[in-house]
């Protein structure tokens, strides 16, 4: 009886202060996720000053980009950034639109397991890979059969034929979208699926009940009930597009110029950054490098975090994928 | 007069509505078609392209110059390094702080700021997470070394571990964390001893997934690891990697260079997607009831 009483106290305060200790490391840990966003945005700003202050707000609105002359400005990689992030998306997600309507609604059962994964991990490969095959792969079938097509056929339509004049490059804003499309749909039609599934099998039933077709409970019943989520998701896909380096930088061209054409050569802000910061000799050189990055981070934080927002309102666990 | 109504404008909508539903559908498949033609494309040039230079020279000589023969090892060595050192860094926050979310804040105003700033990172441009290492760690030292270069990753696999920890211990019963609690066990002893075995699976898969999204990363290596045509295991200098010397040698004309970029590249697809389909094992096989 006694041993216990005088065991007991001393067995509690050991495990308190084991409370404790671990409480606070993970509550340290959980800090540090908040120190990482705040120390990425600090280091960027405070790289990128000099380049912002010596060219003040002209950064953003110059096409020219001289080493030599030491004159910098952001616009081709921001037009870049823009339009094969957007031409990607239009590519993109009325494929995944189809790939997760093709998952939730149509699949056989046996097959919706392997297939979603198969989709998946396209997902996982590498944006390396994307790159390599893009350049040796892609853009020649590009250079080959897609753009002298598009410029005999569209070239010559008044407005719209100037985004395809010029010779078939095979590398351009172009090929980059298509790639870029490729890698985002596993993204967005994850997402996709997973908001489709959170429509409840009543309201689906109740459509089919009253003589809808599957088309029609989908669009009708499925996709507004599943809007924000959607949009979410495409947001989410648009997030990446706009960030992903590797796979661009093999297929975009790495030119620093605004062309009107979508077959041009041209350049994004990540495209810049992998091709020339180990090699930029001087600090404005360098400075510029990382604006360009701080415009990206101010981007897609901008994207991704309404992204989240439209997520949020869903039930984080149904959203497996994300 | 019934049966001239069902003939009439009525059964032509109908016809109209079932051609539609006919032809969305089509349209889905052959979008799934598209979406799966491209994996099986992709894989297929690499095992035609990469399978050409595999041979025992892959794994146990190094980078060779322009023209001569070698293989890939200073860099599979690499990344492997960088690869471990990234997650032993960055696993252990990220289930740490998986834990604070989903146990002691589970409610807090600060956890729901934590997990959307988790977001914004998880989803981040990683070419971002190397300027960020170059600042900070690079311009300090002076030169750019293996060390930096494993930062950036594990700050890229913090986050992925701070999701998949959170997400499967929130799948453990809430009964046996009130029995524990019951029994007298502090939180510290119930989340031990209690909820890490029971989430042990989903851990495991998150590690892997956290791997697997490394092991490919590029963009934050170009400028932290750089690059080392020789054998270094030296820390504090660059070295070799897979993705950055599959970079670099692709885009080089010599022919023996990219004859080593596509093996690389086999290897390196080859490594993640089996480490991606493991995990998706490990979690179905132990976890039946969890989703994926």
């Amino acid at each position: 009886m006694n041993t216990v009483a005088a065991i007991e106290p001393r067995h509690a305060a050991g495990q308190r202060l084991r409370e404790r200790v671990f409480r606070g490391a993970t509550l340290a840990a959980a800090l540090v996720v908040l120190a990482l966003l705040g120390g990425v945005a600090i280091t960027l700003i405070k790289g990128s000053w000099p380049a912002f202050s010596h060219f003040k707000l002209g950064f953003l609105t110059t096409e020219v980009w001289n080493p030599v002359t030491d004159k910098y400005g952001a616009l081709a990689p921001i037009y870049g950034t823009l339009v094969t992030s957007l031409l990607a998306m239009l590519l993109a997600v009325p494929i995944s639109l189809g790939i997760a309507i093709f998952l939730t609604e149509l699949a056989p059962s046996w097959m919706r397991r392997p297939v979603g994964v198969a989709i998946e991990l396209l997902a996982a490969v590498p944006s390396i890979i994307f790159g390599i095959w893009g350049l040796f792969v892609l853009a020649p079938v590009l250079q080959r059969s897609v753009q002298p097509f598009l410029i005999e056929w569209l070239g010559p339509l008044p407005v719209i034929g100037k985004l395809f004049q010029g010779p078939p490059f095979g590398i351009g804003i172009l090929s980059a979208s298509f790639v870029l499309a490729i890698m985002v749909i596993p993204f967005i039609s994850a997402v996709m699926r997973d908001v489709f599934e959170t429509v409840p099998d009543v309201l689906k039933e109740s459509a089919y009940g009253l003589g809808a077709t599957t088309w029609e409970v989908i669009w009708k019943v499925v996709v507004p009930h599943a809007r924000a989520g959607m949009v979410g998701g495409i947001m989410l896909g648009l997030g990446r597009a706009l960030g992903e380096t590797m796979a661009v930088t093999f297929v975009i061209g790495n030119a620093h110029r605004v062309s009107t054409s979508l077959l041009a050569p041209g350049t994004t802000i990540s495209a810049s950054i992998a091709n020339e910061f180990t090699e930029a000799v001087g600090d404005l050189y360098t400075s510029s490098l990382v604006a360009l990055g701080t415009l990206l981070f101010l981007i897609t934080f901008t994207v991704i975090a309404a992204a989240r927002f439209m997520l949020l309102r869903l039930d984080r666990r149904a959203l497996s994928s994300v | 007069m019934n049966s001239s109504l069902l003939t009439g404008p009525a059964q032509r909508r109908r016809a109209v509505r079932k051609f539609k539903n006919v032809v969305a559908l089509t349209l889905s498949g052959l979008a799934t078609a598209v979406g799966l033609f491209f994996l099986a494309a992709i894989l297929w040039t690499l095992l035609k392209n990469g399978l050409a230079g595999v041979s025992a020279a892959l794994f146990t000589e190094m980078t060779p110059p322009p023209g001569g023969e070698g293989g890939l090892l200073n860099a599979i060595y690499g990344s492997a390094v960088m690869t471990v050192i990234g997650i032993l860094i960055g696993a252990p926050i990220g289930m740490l702080a998986g834990t604070y979310l989903a146990e002691y804040g589970r409610n807090s105003h600060l956890s729901s700021v934590i997990r959307f700033v988790n977001d914004v990172l998880l989803s981040a441009p990683s070419i971002i997470i190397g300027l960020f290492v170059y600042g900070v760690l690079v311009i300090r030292m002076g030169h750019f070394s293996a060390i930096a270069g494993a930062v950036a990753l594990a700050v890229i696999a913090m986050p992925v571990t701070v999701r998949t920890t959170e997400d499967m211990l929130n799948l453990v019963p809430q009964g046996m964390k009130d029995a524990s609690t019951a029994m007298g066990a502090y939180p510290w002893r119930t989340i031990t001893n209690i909820i890490y075995p029971a989430a042990r699976s989903g851990i495991v898969t998150g590690l892997l997934l956290a791997v697997a999204r490394i092991s490919g990363e590029t963009a934050p290596l170009l400028f932290t690891a750089l690059n080392n045509q020789f054998w270094s295991s030296n820390l504090n200098q660059p070295m070799a990697n897979l993705p950055v010397v599959i970079f670099q040698f692709a885009l080089s004309p010599y022919k023996n260079w990219q004859q080593l970029a596509w093996s690389g590249a086999l290897l390196i697809t080859l490594t993640i997607l089996i480490l991606s389909i493991v995990a998706r094992f490990v979690v179905s096989a132990l976890n039946p009831g969890a989703r994926r």
